[in-house]
């Protein structure tokens, strides 16, 4: 019985209802139409989905369905015309009448409304004029003032005047005396009058054309004429082209005032000048901001993949902002000789002296800037070529650099040294150049190499310069290994270094890391082959101090600066101190080493070590109570006693000061006395590193165990009352800060890591197997099997289905039979009826006749 | 006999003398010319005498042309009735021992070139004397050998005056063959006894000839079938003790013994105790007899006691030695300088070994974690690397002390309760205590190093950090690591502008030091 709703739709027609709405089986059925499905054995889980039926209900359904859908074709089966309503949701049930009328009113307005273009704005509507196009008036207009204006004047100018005058009036003139003609005649419709306009019109248009267009090429042949004419013109009379030009009216002042300003470059907006004030605030804003980036480097945050990019200029940057991306140098720079953002940024760096000084020079330079871009005009920019723009910087840029370093005697050495300076190609040229010159000749030799080398000038002076950089280290070091050593030179050149550095920082870093490898290769080597190795030279302790100079040592991880540390660390370790200029040389590290760390406060565990082995060696009496010497000190041995005075009478005469880098390069030949002093400065610098450690790692968790070591070998010190009173009392005041920072052991505590969540197992889906026949199979097959089944099932349905239809059918036929019996039977009788009255009319009829 | 000028000329008159000698009997007093030029000053004749020597002798033994048994007094037989033909072997037989004489004397010739030969001849006087023995075998098959030859060559060889390293190094070569190490263990035994009491004070030079050889003979892991054997024999038999490997193991044991019970010096001792676990114990036919050198040289402290914690460690390992108080020694052991002594690797993957069981009390381990990280206050970078995940591995292998980083309701301290002095690591109080050096470190300025102590911030993972890969890290590998590490693509500049070579003016630098 469910099956007469796939049937059912099987005989729907397109405009049939949708139907079965009827059907619906009532909530409260009569007992007496319920049929009960009798289950033969209850099932568990079995759903029974026939087990109540309402055959009569059903039955009914059908039939109903089947009246309208197979009825209604049975009854349609011999006619040809099918009757389709196409209006707009005329067969929805779902919408109200008057939800049908409004959609049907939206449709033709939209129909009308509709575009062929949707570009073409003004097609839908055109706007006309007494019929015409307004677009075909403009046209005509055009027309007007061209050359055809000479035979058509009268009729045009009347269109013209209608045109302009807003001649309704007009045109209604010039239709009036047609009219009246064509009255006489026969009275036209307005539509014929309409076609006639637009025809002539037309007519007008076409002609128009032809005649331009006979025009143009009358005109081009007469230039053709004249082309040929004109090289025997000028071959014969350059006064006539002379009175040819005389006779072209002269320029009026006017005119060339105008055409000069609609060409002159505008000013261009720029920023107005800024106030001392201000730059000192940017300035200190840009510290500001190179500080913040700094302490996130020395956290070691950037390591988390922050990538920055170079940030672009923008063209109104006043450019004083410090630009550490050398992609941003490149970009800048103009290959050509203008000046260019990044010439003036270098020019900046190359004479920044100090921070108020840049600011300084910020000022001055600023007309420049903003004068500058002024001379791009293109009138001159020609006129301002390489050879103009440099030197006019450079006297500039002397001056200044004079007046702010206060050489006044670099004045006179720039006059007799030549300009220009080709940048040298090896090490041997650069030290031909600066060999047998004073400090200050060297100075200006190597400043003039980086201005004629400027990498805006050339395109391979780039290259020049960071090789430059890579010679002038190894000049500095070779400088550092002379006897005695150049340190005021090298002081003064350290200057340029940074500069250079600031100019290519890679290339820079790379030149110091090849020379530290250098120093590390050979301290390794000796290491490997005796287990320690000897200081070395003081070059190799300025490059370490120089890295620290030229890169932010603070930063957690630094490719110049990690390596630069651990080369430190290696000559306090590896290094056994024998004699007293390798006393000097460990502490220069110490405290190059402790200037590294100034700003991260990093603790360094070999840099203790050192002063606890240095305070020992200058240790008067040595108990060893309390302290334990590390590698490379030894608490016994010739070395041991390297730092005691000899004579008590010097420790009297002894004055505090700075030690001289010198000794550290070759300590010789001094005096006994020397020697004690010398001895008893080292130790006051020891003491001064210890007192500054201290300091700095009293924040430390475990400060006190740091220490220890230090406090005993402190007391040991004071408990002998050698040492001068200065020294003494540094001693005291070391250990009083050691004695006030307070204990405080604070238990350690993990961080509370995330609980770890409860592994969940997503469910495992198992097929449940089904007993019977189907099981064991492989997919396919089964697919194939249930494919069989249902297609079985649905052929059985459809074959009942028709079985059904056609018993209907074959009803409905005999009730048409039946009724068309009936009918005939009916109209049968009542023939017979009628004549039978007749007849017995008749019969009564004659027989009245046969009575009178 | 006429001297031609030149080792040319010297050489063919040899060659002629030999060529005589060896032709007729009567010619048989040539000998002593030979012998004669064996004396000589000049070192190219005394190597011409020698191969001349090598030469004759050779073929008189291959001849056998020797007297053969116990040699009579010379004059004796001289004067007897014998029959010619034995009087003229016992008297070569008497050429032949003085030639040999003067060979050993010429081990400690000053040229190389004729210590050399000399060995070389001597050994192959070995070889010939061994093929055509000079005694009479006591029973058939009685194994017999020169060893009064060999023992001179042997006590030649360990000479208490000069360096015989490079002659050493030449003799190692006669030591691949079976018989000639068994021999020479013998040999040397005898000899190292005999020259310690001989001496009041030992010779430096004559231990470390001593050692160069004892250290140059090396026996087989295993018993191989095919012994080879120098002195060629017709047919071995398993009666001689010679080619058994259990005999070597015990003269190898007696030579190490024998050599060891003597005071040796520092240095020697340093060296014995690095070849200790590699070629001696494991030869030893009982090796538990080490323990007296082993505990004496742990007893002696630093780097020595750290080396012979290795040899301790097979003792125990293998050998089931019970050693009293080891941990507590091991524990003394730690001191700043196991940082910077050459032997940090192996004494590191020793103490890894030693504190890997599991069932070790939590207050040793304690203790060993404390000490070690108040250790590393001292230590330099390369170490720190290798010690950090040390201390963080004893902290995962003992749950019980992980208290030591993460005490969560622990009262606040004055001071720490760990007594870094104390000996007994049951009394240091290390329990009570927290890593706070390991806090101190995060903040070292390397930083791999603070990266590594950072890892106790966190609960510490389940997986230990290998340590083998990191025990030989060397500061110059670190140097390099860092300087290729491939950072951001830009290097960060300073950007306060250099002023001079010393800094500003606050720099400690500036302070400190001048340029004048």
């Amino acid at each position: 019985m469910g099956k007469a709703t796939p049937a059912a739709a099987r005989w729907k027609g397109p405009g049939a209802p949708a139907g079965a709405q009827g059907g619906r089986a009532k909530p409260n059925p009569n007992p007496f139409e319920v049929k009960v499905n009798r289950q033969k054995f209850p099932v568990l889980g079995r759903k029974a989905r026939h087990a109540v039926g309402q055959p009569g209900v059903s039955r009914a359904r059908a039939v109903q369905k089947r009246t309208q859908t197979l009825l209604k074709e049975y009854k349609e089966r011999d006619k040809s015309n099918v009757f389709t309503d196409k209006r707009f949701g005329e067969y929805s049930s779902n919408m109200s009448p008057e939800e049908k009328m409004v959609k049907r009113f939206a449709l033709e307005q939209q129909r009308q409304h509709e575009k062929r273009s949707i570009y073409n704005l003004n097609e839908g509507e055109e706007l006309t004029h007494y019929g015409r196009s307004l677009a075909d008036v403009e046209k005509h207009d055009d027309i007007v003032d061209s050359d055809s204006d000479t035979e058509e004047r009268g009729t045009l100018s009347a269109e013209l005047t209608a045109a302009h005058f807003g001649g309704g009036g007009g045109l209604l003139h010039k239709k009036t005396p047609q009219q009246q003609g064509e009255e006489g005649e026969k009275l036209r419709s307005r539509r014929e009058l309409i076609e006639e306009l637009i025809a002539k019109s037309k007519q007008e248009k076409r002609e128009r054309q032809a005649q331009r267009e006979g025009a143009l090429e009358l005109t081009e042949k007469l230039d053709q004429d004249w082309k040929e004419i004109q090289t025997l013109l000028t071959h014969r009379a350059p006064k006539s082209e002379n009175r040819d030009k005389k006779e072209q009216p002269k320029p009026d002042a006017y005119d060339v005032m105008v055409r000069e300003l609609g060409f002159e470059m505008k000013a261009q907006p720029s920023n107005r000048m800024k106030t001392a004030e201000e730059l000192a605030k940017e300035e200190q804003e840009r510290l500001q901001k190179l500080e913040a980036e700094r302490q996130r480097r020395m956290r070691g945050e950037d390591e988390g993949g922050d990538t920055r990019k170079p940030k672009h200029l923008s063209a109104d940057d006043l450019n004083d902002g410090f630009v550490l991306d050398k992609d941003d140098r490149r970009l800048l720079s103009y290959t050509d000789g203008k000046m260019s953002i990044g010439e003036d940024q270098s020019g900046e760096a190359s004479d920044g002296e100090s921070e108020e000084e840049q600011g300084e020079d910020l000022s001055e330079e600023d007309p420049e800037d903003s004068s500058d871009p002024d001379g791009h005009s293109d009138l001159e920019s020609d006129m301002e070529s390489e050879d103009c723009g440099r030197p006019d910087r450079e006297p500039r840029q002397a001056p200044g650099k004079r007046m702010t370093s206060g050489h006044r005697a670099r004045g006179a050495t720039r006059t007799e040294l030549p300009y220009t300076f080709a940048a040298p190609e090896s090490y041997e040229e650069l030290k031909s150049l600066l060999s047998a010159k004073t400090m200050e000749e060297q100075l200006v030799v190597v400043e003039r190499i980086q201005t004629c080398n400027h990498p805006s000038l050339a395109v391979g002076n780039k290259a020049k310069l960071e090789k430059l950089f890579g010679f002038l280290l190894e000049y500095i070091g070779d400088l550092a290994t002379d006897d005695p050593p150049d340190l005021r030179v090298i002081d003064k050149l350290v200057v340029q270094l940074y500069n250079l550095c600031q100019m290519f920082p890679d290339s820079a870093s790379n030149s110091i890391k090849f020379v530290l490898r250098d120093a590390m290769h050979e301290m390794e080597g000796s290491v490997e082959a005796r287990g320690r190795a000897a200081f070395p030279g003081l070059d190799v302790l300025i490059y370490l101090k120089i890295a620290g100079l030229l890169f932010p040592a603070s930063d957690l991880r630094h490719p110049v600066v990690t390596p630069a540390l651990v080369c430190m660390s290696q000559l306090l370790t590896k290094c056994p101190v024998l004699s007293l200029q390798d006393v000097v040389k460990g502490l220069f590290v110490c405290s190059v080493f402790l200037d590294y760390v100034s700003l991260s406060r990093r603790f360094i565990p070999e840099l203790i070590n050192f002063l606890l082995g240095t305070l020992y060696l200058a240790a008067p009496s040595k108990h060893g109570q309390g302290y334990t010497l590390v590698h490379p000190f030894r608490a016994s041995g010739k070395n041991s006693e390297l730092l005691l005075v000899s004579d008590e009478a010097d420790t009297a005469t002894w004055q505090r000061r700075g030690l001289s880098l010198r000794w550290a390069g070759g300590l010789k030949a001094q005096t006994k006395t020397e020697a004690n002093h010398t001895r008893l400065s080292c130790l006051a610098v020891c003491l001064a590193l210890v007192k500054h450690c201290v300091l700095l790692y009293s924040s430390l968790p475990s400060f006190h165990d740091i220490v220890r070591p230090l406090g005993a070998l402190l007391t040991e010190h004071l408990a002998d009352r050698r040492h001068p009173p200065e020294l003494q009392e540094l001693c005291r005041s070391t250990l009083a800060d050691m004695e006030k920072q307070e204990r405080r052991c604070r238990p350690l505590i993990c961080e509370k890591s995330k609980p770890v969540p409860l592994k969940l197992f997503t469910p495992r889906l198992v097929r449940v197997l089904e007993f019977g026949r189907k099981q064991g199979s492989s997919k396919e097959e089964q697919e194939r099997k249930r494919l069989i089944h249902k297609h079985k099932r649905e052929f059985k349905g459809a074959v009942r289905e028709i079985r059904r239809d056609n018993q209907f059918l074959a009803r409905m036929q005999l009730s048409e039979t039946l009724e068309r019996d009936a009918e005939r039977k009916r109209k049968v009788k009542q023939l017979f009826n009628s004549l039978a009255t007749q007849e017995g009319e008749w019969k009564a009829l004659k027989r009245k006749k046969f009575k009178k | 006999m006429e001297r031609d000028p030149g080792p040319e000329g010297v050489r063919r008159a040899l060659g002629r003398l030999v060529e005589a000698v060896l032709a007729s009997r009567g010619e048989a007093n040539a000998v002593f010319d030979i012998l004669a030029v064996l004396q000589s000053e000049d070192h190219e004749e005394t190597q011409e005498a020698v191969r001349a020597c090598s030469r004759l002798f050779g073929a008189l033994l291959e001849r056998g042309e020797l007297f053969v048994g116990q040699l009579p007094s010379e004059d004796t037989v001289m004067a007897g009735s014998q029959g010619a033909t034995r009087k003229y072997k016992v008297w070569m037989r008497h050429r032949y021992r003085s030639c040999c004489n003067r060979l050993q004397e010429l081990l400690t010739h000053p040229s190389f070139e004729v210590k050399e030969l000399a060995v070389s001849t001597l050994m192959k006087f070995v070889q010939l004397e061994g093929a055509h023995p000079l005694e009479k075998p006591k029973w058939d098959g009685y194994y017999l050998f020169p060893r009064q030859l060999f023992k001179a060559v042997v006590e030649g060889l360990l000479s208490p005056e000069d360096d015989c390293s490079l002659l050493l190094s030449r003799f190692q070569e006669y030591l691949e063959h079976d018989d000639i190490r068994y021999h020479t263990m013998q040999a040397a035994t005898g000899v190292v006894g005999r020259v310690a009491d001989r001496y009041p004070e030992v010779p430096l030079t004559f231990w470390n000839n001593a050692f160069t050889l004892l250290s140059a003979v090396g026996l087989p892991r295993q018993e191989c079938s095919t012994s080879s054997f120098y002195v060629k024999h017709v047919e071995l038999s398993r009666t001689w003790k010679v080619v058994h490997l259990k005999e070597h193991r015990k003269a190898f044991q007696l030579m190490w013994l024998g050599f060891l019970k003597h005071k040796l010096p520092l240095s020697l001792c340093k060296k014995v105790l690095v070849i200790m676990h590699d070629s001696i114990l494991p030869h030893l036919a009982q090796p538990s007899l080490m323990i007296d050198f082993l505990t004496r040289a742990y007893d002696m402290g630093g780097a020595i006691s750290l080396l012979a914690l290795n040899g301790l460690f097979i003792l125990i390992h293998q050998h089931n030695l019970e050693y009293p108080d080891f941990y507590r020694k091991l524990y003394g052991l730690l001191d700043p300088s196991v940082f910077h002594v050459k032997y940090r690797a192996r004494f590191f993957h020793l103490a890894d070994l030693f504190l890997s069981s599991s069932h070790l009390p939590a207050y040793l381990v304690a203790a060993f974690a404390k000490r070690l990280s108040r250790l590393a206050l001292t230590a330099p970078p390369e170490a720190l690397l290798m010690v950090l995940p040390f201390i963080c591995n004893l902290l995962r292998r003992h749950p019980a002390c992980r208290v030591l980083v993460h005490r969560p309701l622990g009262p606040e301290l004055d001071a720490d309760p760990y007594d870094p002095d104390e000996e007994d690591p049951a009394k240091s109080r290390a329990l009570e205590s927290s890593l706070w050096e390991l806090q101190a470190l995060q903040r070292h300025y390397h930083p791999d190093v603070s990266q590594a102590a950072s890892v106790i911030n966190q609960a510490l993972s389940v997986p230990e950090v290998s340590i083998a890969p990191l025990l030989e890290l060397t500061a110059f590998e670190v140097f390099e690591r860092d300087l290729k590490k491939k950072g951001q693509e830009s290097v960060p500049l300073e950007f306060i502008p250099a002023q001079g070579l010393l800094g500003r003016q606050d720099d400690l630098c500036a302070q400190h030091f001048t340029l004048s």
